[in-house]
């Protein structure tokens, strides 16, 4: 019965320092929670696996290609051009926005839709909101011949491939 | 005749069901009208008591309410369309297009839909521009003004996200465009446009994800802020009258122009 009585009357920092002790276990259990929620709730909305079409096009045989001419492909987003050094696949997803730009052959350049920038076959940006050039995308021929375009490695521009 | 309506109404209202549903009772007495709003979950958010003047038509052009009405019209019109509409891909459009051209006055609740939308946005703005004017949001109604900004932002988002679901041609540019924005937030904004869309294109997981903020997520969080909306302005001393305003605790330190030139 005396043990009690002196359990029973702890000096008051004592009791202090153990509700400083629980406040503190519980804040930072809460803070270990939450963190814990975060970390769940980022990695359940991050889609694991994307049933997207693939970046890697199969743009045909090189021959197809007039000599000094752009080609859409409006499905894949892309252009191939055709100059004398050589052949090159350029974006055609607007750097802006992400609209589909569109090549005017009359005036010999490409023209964003949306918010009227205007581009040089290249890439290179003439007017417009546009922060970025059109970037220029990987290319290289198959084994079979064909040309295909990677559209999601971007390549320094002027890198022409010559067949 | 009417006197005999009466009695039987007051009758009812006694009854021990009515009252069982009712707790305020029969009576028309000013407690008794002041417990009938006080004691029912709906109507216990709005003041018990509001001033005559404010419920003329100039005091606030009743914007508010308005807006809340279209609120009220779009979760009909929309549960409905949520009845003959799939999420999805290869369905969306044509769901869109037998709404308009097979269900029967599927045309009707669309636009009605469409319009009372477009009608929801204006009138957010217009209920801003009175409470702006008539100096409404200063103390102490400016939390409730802070509660209205989340409640235009979710109006936004709610406008933005049902833009996406006719999955048309309209639908998928402007989408691509609006979430490309995101984009440009420094560091993480290619993470969110990730997060937002469910991938890196406007595709099935986008669409499926705008239906379920469209139609769940910020419906829910609007209830819950326009609760609080309407909540706080009793809270806050009811609707906002220019006389009653408080004056301020502290007498002002004279910086007046008169009272310098005083001294």
């Amino acid at each position: 019965m005396p043990d009690e009585k002196q359990h029973a009357a702890p000096s008051p920092a004592a009791e202090l320092d153990r509700r400083a002790f629980f406040v503190k276990m519980g804040l930072g259990s809460l803070c270990v929670t939450a963190a814990g929620t975060m970390a769940f709730a980022y990695g359940f909305l991050s889609p694991n696996v994307l049933y997207e079409p693939s970046p890697i096009i199969d743009a045909g045989k090189p021959e197809n290609f007039a000599p000094d001419s752009v080609t859409m492909d409006v499905n894949a987003g892309i252009y191939l051009v055709r100059t004398a050094e050589g052949f090159f696949a350029l974006s055609a997803v607007c750097t802006h926005l992400g609209c589909l730009t569109t090549w005017n052959q009359e005036l010999g350049i490409i023209i964003c839709p949306c918010h009227g920038s205007h581009f040089q076959r290249t890439g290179v940006k003439i007017e417009g909101p546009a922060p970025k050039p059109l970037p220029w995308l990987k290319i290289w021929v198959s084994d079979e011949g064909d040309l295909m375009v990677d559209r999601s490695t971007n390549i320094p521009p002027m890198q022409f491939l010559r067949i | 005749m009417a006197s005999k309506v009466d009695e039987v109404i007051e009758q009812l209202r006694g009854s021990r069901v009515w009252r069982s549903v009712f707790r305020s009772g029969p009576g028309d007495s000013t407690l008794h009208r002041a417990l009938a709003i006080q004691q029912n979950i709906f109507l216990h958010l709005l003041s018990t008591k509001v001033r005559k003047r404010m419920l003329s038509f100039s005091a606030t052009w009743y914007l508010g309410t308005l807006t809340l009405g279209t609120f009220f019209i779009l979760v009909i019109t929309g549960v409905l369309l949520m009845l003959y509409y799939h999420p999805s891909t290869p369905q969306a459009y044509a769901d869109m297009k037998d709404l308009q051209f097979v269900v029967s006055s599927g045309l009707f609740l669309r636009n009605l839909h469409r319009w009372a939308a477009q009608a929801m946005v204006l009138l957010v703005f217009a209920h801003m521009f009175k409470v702006f004017y008539r100096g409404a949001y200063r103390t102490p109604r400016e939390f409730n003004w802070v509660i209205g900004i989340v409640l235009l932002l979710v109006t936004l988002l709610l406008s933005y996200t049902g833009y996406l679901l006719p999955w048309d041609q309209l639908a998928f540019w402007a989408i691509t465009v609006g979430s490309n924005i995101s984009s440009a937030v420094p560091l993480v904004g290619a993470k969110i446009h990730f997060l937002l869309l469910g991938g890196n294109q406007v595709n099935a997981n986008a669409l499926l994800r705008f239906y379920v903020l469209h139609c769940v997520i910020l419906p829910l969080i609007a209830i819950l802020f326009i609760a609080a909306h309407l909540w706080r302005i009793r809270k806050d001393g009811g609707l906002y009258v220019q006389q009653t305003e408080p004056k301020p605790l502290v007498k002002e330190e004279s910086t007046l122009p008169e009272e310098e030139v005083v001294q």
